[in-house]
């Protein structure tokens, strides 16, 4: 009956990841206020590990609830296996998301892969996973790719 | 959980009085008004008595009023048959950028058909000025068409104004009354309009009910083709319990109207005091004359977060509103009306519009101020934008 599923709502009503890391190793935005979302991502990596990652969000519930949940699944995760994270496993995890909701995902897995292609450019690192990244790329560029 | 419905403006629930009224037309009085035996002219006299009703709510003598399913058939019925009808002598409407769809969407049609079609831009509080009116008339003129009352920002229009200009040129003046009737006293003999659009489920009647008032000596066109219903203007066999409840809710409304207006009011200048006081960056669109507003309408930007939050956070408190958002549209559209006040889409998207109405309580409003203080900052903390920052 619910405007999302269960799992949207529960990482809407209580994000997970939210904040913001005084030392980051690497923070992405992506998207605007003018569209109605605009997402901050930022990490911390050790030993080409994500320790740690943070959020901050301006948008709809779908919004919300994509960071928190694209937040949990870079945790813990090489940034080589975080960066193969695509915005549709982002709306797996989450159990579905509304048609006109996919560009929530996508803003989410492109503010993920901006946070590292920050840190990445800060650390002289490549990664496979980013090669042909723009970080500024167009919203609607991306959203081609669901 | 405590519940609180404060979007009067979507749809109102139906009283008690007005569905005690409808029932027997659904069971024992079920006639057809067409029907020449007593079950049928029973029923037909419930129409002729609902008709007087509306009527009565809208200076309006009973023939000049004709039952339609809601305010989007009237609105479709005057724009498409003044439009087929005069089509000889112009192709030219004028109306505002702040319509409800059902007007909008209508001339968008018509704009397809060869119809040229102004749309007024409007004044920072929503208001339609008369004279850009005039200054939009051109000898192709057939039909100006603005809303009494603007169902986003509550902006009270001066139809009299506007009326008085088309009519200085001899053209047919229409009005979508579905957010005034009801909540502003309505004389259409003074107003001085040919058509006006209203609906039944804003004034606690039922839903799929409305009518057009077609001043008397104007003929249009049907919209609906077939039986010879509504004095032959409008075809199919008519709503009866609808219709009864429909009739009954305009008596209630306008036996209420002074109290409806003095308590929507008192309830909505609360609302609107407390949260601009209590709540930080936040602003009130449309009129803040409350002579020249919806007595029951506030419509609040709240800076740096997003609307569609804002209402489910509030939905899982109970409180039901609504918002201009465009993450809360299927389209995707942020609200046409609060772009042509010149809102910026960013502000719009944290735009929601609260509407009290009969059954609201000062003890409804201080729960909501109090739940939307906690919701407000909630998604403040989350948000990637934020008074210091900036947008």
């Amino acid at each position: 009956m619910g405007l999302y599923n269960d799992t949207v709502m529960d990482h809407f009503m209580n994000p997970r990841n939210v904040g913001e890391i005084e030392d980051a190793d690497g923070t992405g935005v992506y998207g605007s206020p003018v569209c109605g979302d605009m997402m901050q991502v930022q990490i911390k990596v050790k030993d080409d590990i994500i320790t740690d990652a943070k959020f901050k969000t301006f948008g709809c519930g779908s919004a919300i609830a994509s960071s928190s949940m694209a937040t949990t699944m870079i945790i813990g995760k090489p940034v080589e296996e975080a960066l193969e994270i695509s915005n549709k496993q982002i709306i797996n995890e989450l159990g579905g998301l509304p048609a006109v909701k996919v560009h929530c995902s996508v803003l989410a897995d492109h503010a993920i892969k901006s946070a590292i292609y920050d840190y990445a450019q800060k650390n002289g690192k490549t990664y496979k996973g980013l090669e042909g990244f723009d970080p500024d790329a167009d919203d609607d560029d991306n959203e081609e790719e669901k | 959980m405590r519940q609180v419905y404060l979007d009067y403006s979507a749809t109102t629930p139906v009283k008690e009085e007005v569905l005690k009224e409808m029932i027997p037309y659904y069971t024992e009085k079920f006639g057809n008004p067409s029907s020449l035996y007593t079950i049928g002219l029973e029923a037909k006299d419930a129409v002729d008595k609902a008709r007087a009703q509306v009527a009565h709510l809208i200076g309006a003598d009973p023939k000049e009023v004709y039952f339609t399913a809601g305010g989007s058939e009237s609105d479709n019925w005057v724009l498409l048959s003044v439009a087929n009808a005069l089509k000889e002598k112009g192709n030219h409407i004028i109306t505002s950028r702040i319509e409800h769809h059902a007007i909008l969407h209508t001339c968008q049609a018509l704009e397809k058909l060869g119809f040229d079609i102004t749309y007024l831009d409007v004044e920072k509080d929503g208001t339609v000025n008369p004279e850009a009116l005039e200054a939009a008339i051109t000898d192709k003129t057939i039909l100006v068409s603005v809303m009494f009352v603007n169902n986003e920002i509550g902006t009270i229009e001066p139809i009299k104004e506007l009326a008085a200009v088309a009519k200085k040129h001899n053209i047919l003046f229409h009005t979508d009354a579905v957010q005034a009737l009801g909540n502003v006293k309505i004389d259409v003999k003074d107003l001085g309009v040919d058509f006006m659009s209203m609906s039944s489920h804003k004034i606690y009647g039922p839903k799929g009910e409305g009518a057009l008032y077609i001043r008397k000596g104007v003929r249009i066109p049907s919209l609906i083709n077939g039986g010879a219903q509504e004095m032959g203007k409008r075809a199919g066999t008519e709503n009866l319990p609808g219709i009864v409840g429909f009739g009954k809710a305009a008596e209630l409304a306008e036996t209420n109207i002074d109290n409806h207006i003095s308590h929507c009011r008192e309830l909505r200048n609360y609302l609107i005091e407390r949260v601009t006081k209590e709540i930080p960056d936040v602003f009130v669109n449309g009129p803040l004359d409350q002579e020249r507003r919806h007595p029951g309408n506030a419509n609040i930007t709240f800076e740096y977060i997003e609307g569609e939050s804002i209402l489910l956070l509030l939905d899982s408190f109970g409180i039901a509103v609504s918002t201009g958002s465009a993450c809360s549209s299927k389209s995707l559209e942020p609200s046409h009306v609060l772009a042509s006040i010149g809102v910026p889409d960013e502000k719009i998207h944290g735009t929601i519009r609260f509407t009290v109405g009969d059954f609201t309580t000062k003890d409804d409003i201080d729960y909501v101020i109090d739940c939307l203080k906690k919701v407000v900052e909630r998604l403040r903390e989350i948000s990637s934008v934020n008074s210091k920052k900036g947008w």
